[in-house]
């Protein structure tokens, strides 16, 4: 199977890879996947007083769908704010890197692992967590 | 040095070039029905199979009628074991495999699991190897067959073929081996090793696709198989349709050359393969899988922690490798060998098997190393898992969303 321009330009220039400081009040981090299944993304974003994504970082273990799709998804959240985070889709990810559908589940981890992050900066600063709706597994 | 190296030499291996001239006169003005007994279009094709059968022969030690030319060695195997089963029904109904065997294999003995057979699937030890008393243990009067594959596809590991075939035949069982990945790589001789039948393949020696054949024991004891073909009653009535005729040539003269180049060759290989394990293994966290004393001379499959398989070969773009990861497979489940082996899944995701062959250089090997460890760091760089590794964090003590 042959890789979308796309994925192969993510894969080979992967935006925003590292770290953030996770037991800062101002980041939120998700981890999702498993190592079982091939796949574990982290993905941490750091938010300022106006609820705006300043930085966004990842780390991601496994094949070249699920990188490109969390760095993607890095870029894609720099600079929105939590509500407008929310709204990005797996399929807006799947579009964009143009992803054959046995790679679908790359995007839905990392729209989980948005979704899981801002969900830790909530927590971390006395709000409730959102009720993650959509179970995709 | 031409890039991408092709090193997949298990998957499939490139024609040599003096099989394809051997080959190419059967195509053209060569090109007669090997069963038109009257004329001499006719004979020179039927010259061509007997020179190439006598070949075959040769190499895996029996006779020219013991050999039954097939398309290839997923033919050979269903021919085998459908044909032992409905040969010797009266007898039993029990055959006995393993669970690291190929598809060919397994599901076609699930198939006959549908229509009345009962099969053990043996398990096998943290190597690869079966463990000879499960074997023993599982023998029961019914038993008409035992099918263990000779060397195995993934990680190589070579079976012990003459002890599994003694404990066959002391239960009056017959010995079969899909040997695909052995003939022509190491000596295999049917006698001494006490097969009365084999599956292998000329495109995983230097020839043709398309092409097998079928080993069947004619003395001590006489094997007969029904055939799973009817039609002319060619290859004595075991296999109808007309012969194949360039792809048996190519099949013979691949076999001819292994068996003239082998003792070299292998170790050649083996020295190749040691040297790339060798060095990627010095890098933290890879682990080799399977045995590496009882082993094919060309597979090296190894595990790098930390990084998934799919992810790693999209790095190393300039090798042809093939991973036991589940994404390099439309079930998103990781190898079902490498499982067997007691690897846990995400060992499994993170594997690469090497596949070297005949036309591997000393200088694509050392490309390959670099090219491996580079995309190994590189992967490691983006992994989380490889960044909690690095912090002295449990991943099992992890809780992670399953999915």
């Amino acid at each position: 199977m042959a890789y979308s321009e796309k994925v192969m330009e993510h894969y080979t220039n992967p935006r925003n890879v590292g770290t953030l400081n996770k037991d800062s009040k101002s980041v939120g981090t998700g981890l999702v996947g498993a190592p079982e299944c091939g796949d574990v993304m982290r993905l941490q974003i750091e938010v300022d007083d106006n609820n705006v994504i300043t930085d966004a970082k990842f780390k991601t273990f496994g094949c070249g769908s699920a990188i490109a799709s969390s760095s993607l998804a890095t870029e894609w959240l720099k600079g929105k704010t939590i509500d407008e985070a929310l709204t990005i889709d797996n399929m807006d990810i799947v579009e964009e890197l143009a992803l054959p559908p046995v790679k679908i589940h790359c995007s839905v981890l990392a729209e989980d692992a948005i979704k899981s992050a801002i969900n830790d900066y909530r927590v971390k600063n006395g709000l409730e967590a959102f009720e993650l709706a959509k179970s995709h597994h | 040095m031409e890039l991408p190296i092709y090193l997949d030499n298990n998957a499939t291996t490139p024609l040599d070039p003096r099989v394809l001239e051997a080959m190419l006169p059967y195509f053209t003005n060569k090109f007669g029905n090997a069963a038109s007994r009257n004329h001499a279009f006719g004979w020179v094709a039927e010259e061509g199979v007997d020179y190439a059968r006598e070949q075959v022969a040769k190499l895996i030690g029996c006779t020219e009628k013991e050999i039954i030319f097939t398309s290839g060695a997923t033919e050979a195997d269903n021919l085998g074991i459908k044909g032992v089963y409905e040969m010797y029904a009266d007898k039993g109904n029990h055959i006995i495999t393993a669970t690291t065997e190929h598809k060919a294999i397994l599901d076609t003995c699930k198939h006959l699991e549908k229509q009345g057979a009962r099969v053990t699937y043996l398990k096998v030890k943290e190597d690869g190897l079966i463990d000879l008393a499960e074997l023993e243990a599982a023998m029961t009067p019914e038993t008409i067959l035992v099918t263990i594959m000779y060397g195995n596809n993934e990680i190589g590991v070579i079976q012990p073929i003459k002890e599994i075939s003694a404990i066959a035949h002391k239960h009056g069982a017959l010995f079969m081996t899909d040997a695909t990945q052995a003939v022509g790589k190491i000596p295999v001789d049917v006698n001494a090793d006490g097969i009365d039948l084999m599956a292998f393949s000329a495109h995983k020696m230097y020839g043709p696709k398309g092409v097998g054949a079928l080993y069947v024991r004619r003395k001590n004891p006489r094997v007969k198989v029904t055939s799973q073909i009817d039609g002319g009653g060619h290859e004595r009535g075991m296999r109808s349709g007309t012969l194949n005729v360039p792809g048996i040539v190519g099949l013979g003269k691949a076999c001819e050359l292994c068996r003239l180049e082998m003792d070299e060759e292998a170790k050649r290989l083996s020295a190749l393969r040691d040297k790339l394990e060798a060095a990627l293994t010095t890098m933290e966290e890879s682990y080799v899988n399977g045995n590496t004393e009882h082993r094919l001379p060309h597979v090296a499959n190894i595990s790098f922690k930390y990084v998934e398989g799919e992810g790693l070969m999209m790095a190393m773009k300039d090798l042809a490798v093939s991973s036991g990861s589940a994404c390099t497979s439309a079930s998103l489940e990781p190898s079902y060998v490498l499982k067997s082996l007691g690897l846990s899944d995400d060992l499994a995701h993170s594997s690469i098997r090497f596949g070297l062959g005949r036309f591997t250089t000393e200088e694509e090997v050392d490309y390959a190393i670099e090219n491996t460890k580079k995309a190994v760091n590189h992967l490691r760089d983006l992994s989380p898992l490889w960044e909690m590794f690095k912090e002295g964090i449990d991943l099992s003590k992890i809780e992670w969303a399953e999915h």
